[in-house]
């Protein structure tokens, strides 16, 4: 009998054990699935996107410049690269440098109570879905543009730039803040004894120790208004016309993540256009992966 | 030469909380264009009737119910996987190569622009799969979008659980999986839910991933079964306000007003428990 007993325990004692087993390696490949994911979104990315080199090089569909992709079937990107790059530089431009002075007043100048009205406007700012931002946009901003610029249009990439600018700010406001956060007290108690005054402290010391993290949050950023798609979508006008000089900006442009959202819905399954916005897709997943790449090294020699 | 310091400091604070007030004036502003714009649309009526003549006339009652339906099996999917994932970050992961990796592909995740999604989604659940365009597809789209925000907030949530506590159940004889189960997880289920509503917020709000994989122009009828299209909120408003000639403004700006309420309040829902829940914590 108490034999019998030990062996039922033992049982279940083993069975507990291969239980725990099984439950450890469950919990470890979902774990790893995130690097899966990841991945597979790449190799899909490019295998849906490889019939298009039957047709064309890699070389000419980045340096092409007409996108006609019906019916001429014409691939060239560059429109679409340089309308990306311009509106995510416009939006650098305007964004950053607001976007680092809010992150320095919110985190170091304002009292505690001003800091706990000004943190969760920023928190609703990144909550606003970009099609409502991208609906003020239409309805506010680009007739307001027209009239004080006096443009044939006021959806050009200026007003993308503007919209963009003001969704890329939370990143990078929350995260330099947080880097601003992260420098040592020390420093400023070093600082404070030597008699600076709180604002040679904040630009002296402060924003040079947290520089890495402050860049790391700005690259994010710009990884979020490439990204970025409905605004675009609603604000830039959509036209695949090559930006030529500064003044374009003042002009109808066509981003990468705009063309895909405009133009697969209405794509040939085996056609040669359904490949073309693969490979746009693809390009785009590069172009952010090395953005968050860095941004995460920077982030890493930020917290040593 | 101590004046000037001073000077300084007080011209630059200035300036600083100038520059600060052009980020906050506009989102004021903003909310308060689409509540005062959007207000008199918004009625029981708008509400709880369907689009109608072209989206022209009538509510917003189908879009309504199709996002509540997208994101309530959006969070079904991410849930189980984003929770385990976190699980495996808090509580099994050595510090080593492979977590780095982890790490690193969750932050990726989370860059990867929402279009691309879209696309990946297209390709792979509606084309490859070959579910079409339908609920199931998008919330699959949806799932992998919003599992950075499960898994980040979740680990958060299980990591802040007191070490002491895994110390006590092992020595009271539990294993590693009976600590985390009964021990460490109902201590951070506080954290997982709000983790949970900032991603179904996130979810609710989200246009670019449901374009192609189950975004209907118009329905006559609510979707019937996972494996049926359904209209969609920012989808519908990104239609009325681009496509759709002539949509009288006060259905638009309903909608967006709807949207914004949504999406934010959410948001702010979650922020608020957080911080209930910090206070009221037993450690």
């Amino acid at each position: 009998m108490r034999m019998r007993e030990r062996i039922g325990t033992m049982n279940t004692k083993q069975l507990s054990r291969a239980g725990e087993f099984i439950i450890e390696k469950g919990i470890i490949c979902c774990g790893v699935a995130t690097i899966a994911i990841v991945l597979f979104i790449f190799i899909f990315l490019l295998n849906d996107a490889l019939p298009i080199f039957k047709t064309n090089t890699l070389w000419q569909l980045i340096s092409g410049r007409d996108w006609y992709p019906v019916p001429d079937e014409v691939f060239g990107m560059l429109p679409l690269i340089l309308g990306s790059a311009l509106v995510t530089v416009g939006a650098i431009v305007i964004g950053v440098p607001i976007a680092v002075a809010s992150a320095i007043f919110i985190g170091e100048v304002a009292t505690p109570r001003v800091r706990e009205l000004l943190k969760p406007a920023v928190e609703v700012l990144a909550a606003i879905p970009s099609v409502v931002i991208g609906f003020i946009g239409l309805a506010l901003l680009a007739p307001l543009l027209q009239k004080t610029m006096n443009l044939n249009t006021g959806q050009c990439a200026l007003t993308g730039a503007i919209m963009l600018a003001f969704m890329s700010m939370p990143t990078i406001i929350t995260i330099s803040e947080d880097a601003l956060h992260a420098v040592p007290q020390d420093y400023k108690a070093a600082a404070y004894a030597l008699g600076a005054t709180r604002w040679q402290t904040i630009i002296g010391v402060l924003v040079p120790a947290a520089r890495s993290g402050i860049l790391a949050g700005i690259m994010l950023g710009i990884g979020r208004a490439v990204g970025e798609t409905m605004t675009v979508l609603m604000v830039t006008g959509n036209a695949a016309v090559m930006p030529t000089n500064i003044q374009s900006i003042l002009a109808p442009v066509r981003t990468l993540t705009a063309t895909i959202a405009a133009e697969m819905g209405e794509t040939d399954r085996y056609g040669a256009h359904y490949p073309a916005l693969f490979m746009v897709g693809a390009i785009l997943f590069v172009i952010t992966f090395t953005i968050n790449l860095v941004a995460d090294l920077a982030l890493r020699q930020n917290r040593k | 030469m101590m004046k000037s310091r001073n000077l300084t400091q007080t011209i630059a604070f200035a300036v600083l909380r100038a520059v600060t007030g052009v980020v906050v004036i506009p989102v004021v502003l903003v909310i308060y264009f689409l509540v005062s714009h959007g207000w008199h649309a918004l009625s029981w009526h708008f509400l709880t009737s369907a689009p109608s003549g072209d989206l022209k006339n009538g509510g917003i009652f189908s879009p309504i119910v199709g996002t509540l339906y997208l994101v309530g099996c959006t969070i079904i999917l991410a849930l189980p996987l984003g929770l385990l994932s976190a699980i495996y970050l808090s509580e099994y992961a050595k510090p080593g190569p492979i977590t780095r990796l982890v790490r690193l592909a969750i932050v990726n995740l989370a860059g990867v622009p929402s279009i691309v999604y879209g696309l990946f989604g297209y390709g792979v659940f509606c084309i490859l799969l070959q579910l079409k365009e339908c609920i199931l597809a998008g919330s699959m789209t949806l799932a992998l979008l919003i599992l950075p925000v499960i898994i980040v907030a979740s680990e958060e949530a299980l990591s802040v659980v007191p070490h002491s506590f895994r110390e006590a159940a092992m020595a009271l004889g539990a294993t590693k999986w009976q600590t985390t189960y009964r021990i460490v997880l109902p201590n951070a289920v506080p954290g997982i839910l709000t983790g949970s509503i900032l991603g179904i917020s996130r979810a609710a709000g989200e246009t670019a991933p449901i374009l192609f994989t189950v975004a209907a122009l118009y329905m006559p009828h609510l979707p019937r079964s996972i494996f049926d299209k359904a209209m969609v909120l920012p989808y519908h408003l990104f239609q009325i306000s681009t496509q759709v000639p002539d949509c009288p403004p006060e259905i638009q700006w309903g909608t967006a007003l709807t949207l914004l309420v949504i999406a934010v309040g959410m948001n702010v829902f979650s922020s608020i428990l957080r911080v209930r829940f910090r206070k009221n914590r037993a450690w």
